[in-house]
């Protein structure tokens, strides 16, 4: 299976490569790990005319603690891979490299990257609900400027958000997790599918993979949580307010009783009381 | 449009469509016939090469992407070229019959050079997780594990009496792999 002929352009700046989107339009895609867009590609779901690839800018991979924000700060074209294998993350965000290390497979891990699955904004993926319980902010660069989007406020549908399509995402921004328990449940028929659904814990806030168009938190479970609640009792909660999708892996009667499950036992991981 | 790879340490270089799949490029272009094509929607892995050192899917990657880099297919190991299993890699699948049909083999030894260069320390499990990403129809992988684990210097028995011992936890891979603090 081969794509559609399109033209291709690696610019040496992110400058560059904003500017090259600018002029380019609608008709433009930026390529970063191309793990989720040349598959689309190739099977002809996606025909863009230009591809502008920032899977190789320097400018755009590096993990860093700023101190004075109390967040740590991860340039969008850092590879599954180098989160995986992160000291920093792991000491910081613990959850976010144990999220990421469930994504694919060692190959698709070492060039797909963390911008390029927040902006695909697939709900089936691991990490928007991992950044969602983290509280993370996208940040994003264009023509105008950067503008900061709390990831609560960047997703309005299946693989759509309010990106704008000369923008870029730059960084992803974490706050430090303290000493906070944390948990990600990931379900799985097969050892490297996508998972049917998945729960993602940090302290009280919880995000879910694969319960309706976008990544979405198990609002009622939080706010049981908050009114000190056992955690059965809120667990049991998970699925109000989703909408799970059916498909050959699951119907959605499947998906709510498999998510009240999965947030039960990663509320009691993160909560010492596994 | 004028890309140049390194491939097994030699220059090349051609004219071609960014459509082009660096699959097509290390089999059509320059000719080298071991990279496999299986599934073509990166799941079976019999496409693995190194890309700067790294283990990908060479059916997900253009060969624009790849410009100006350097892969290894396994052509380019030790021996592989005539026939002479002489890597340690390769010299450990033929040992421990790592292999049947061969369909799965130069991507399955290239994703173990890879996973071998990046930790010392292998274990069964590990080297099970390492493999996530390579189908095999024909061995139940049983005999793959082994050889990896010999070419990394590990006693095979050893590490299997290891794991079978361990507390790990005894869910399948893959079932709910929950994880957490
Ligand atoms: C076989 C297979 C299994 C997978 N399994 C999983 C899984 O289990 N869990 C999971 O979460 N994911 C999975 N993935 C997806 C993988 O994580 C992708 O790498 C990821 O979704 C996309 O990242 P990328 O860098 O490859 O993006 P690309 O494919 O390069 O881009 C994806 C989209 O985002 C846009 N984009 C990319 N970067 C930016 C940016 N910085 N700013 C603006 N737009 C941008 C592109 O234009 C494109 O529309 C799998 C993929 C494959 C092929
Ligand atoms: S052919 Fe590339 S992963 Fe199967
Ligand atoms: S030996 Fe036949 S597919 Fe692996």
């Amino acid at each position: 299976m081969i794509p559609l002929a399109f033209d291709y352009a690696r610019p040496d700046t992110l400058d560059d490569a904003i500017a090259l989107l600018a002029e380019k339009g609608e008709d433009a895609s930026v390529l970063a790990g191309g793990h989720s867009l040349i598959p689309v590609m190739k099977v002809r779901l996606g025909a863009p005319e230009f591809l502008i690839d920032i899977g190789r800018l320097p400018e755009l991979s590096y993990i860093r603690l700023d101190e004075a924000a109390g967040e740590v700060a991860i340039g969008a074209g850092t590879k599954h891979r180098d989160v995986v294998n992160s000291e920093l993350l792991a000491a910081e965000v613990p959850l976010l490299p144990a999220v990421a290390r469930t994504v694919g497979d060692p190959q698709i891990r070492a060039r797909g990257t963390l911008g390029g699955t927040l902006a695909h904004a697939d709900p089936a993926a691991d990490l928007p609900a991992a950044v969602l319980a983290l509280d993370g902010t996208v940040v994003l660069q264009g023509p105008r400027g950067k503008r900061s989007v709390p990831i609560g406020e960047f997703y309005t549908g299946v693989f759509t958000s309010v990106r704008e399509p000369d923008e870029l995402i730059v960084e992803i921004r974490i706050p430090r997790c303290g000493d906070r328990g944390w948990a990600y449940e990931k379900f799985t028929r097969r050892s490297n599918d996508w998972g049917i659904v998945g729960v993602a814990v940090s302290g009280d806030r919880i995000g879910l993979v694969n319960m309706g168009s976008t990544a979405l938190r198990a609002t009622a479970t939080e706010q049981a949580l908050a009114e000190g609640r056992p955690i059965a009792e809120a667990a049991a909660l998970a699925a109000e307010g989703t909408e799970p999708p059916s498909d050959t892996h699951g119907t959605p009667e499947y998906r709510t009783h498999l998510v009240q499950v999965l947030t039960r036992r990663a509320l009691e991981t993160a909560h010492g009381q596994r | 449009m004028k890309v140049e790879i390194t491939v097994n340490g030699e220059a090349t270089s051609a004219d071609v469509e960014p459509r082009q799949l660096l699959a097509h490029y290390v089999r059509d272009t320059v000719g080298l016939k071991a990279t496999n094509i299986g599934c073509d929607t990166t799941s079976c892995g019999a496409c693995t090469v190194l890309l700067d050192g790294e283990a990908v899917k060479s059916c997900t990657v253009l060969s624009v992407q790849a410009d100006q880099q350097s892969v290894t297919t396994m052509e380019g190991l030790d021996g592989a070229a005539d026939g002479r299993p002489e890597h340690p890699v390769t010299a450990a699948f033929h040992a421990e019959h790592g292999l049947q049909c061969g369909f799965c083999t130069p991507g399955m030894v290239m994703s173990a050079v890879s996973l071998i260069n990046h930790d010392d320390e292998l274990d069964e499990r590990k080297v099970r997780e390492g493999l996530e990403g390579n189908l095999c129809r024909c061995t139940g992988y049983h005999n793959i594990v082994r050889a990896v684990l010999v070419a990394a210097g590990k006693d095979p028995d050893a590490a299997q009496q290891a794991e079978a011992e361990s507390d790990a936890l005894r869910t399948a891979p893959g079932f709910s792999r929950g994880e957490g603090a």
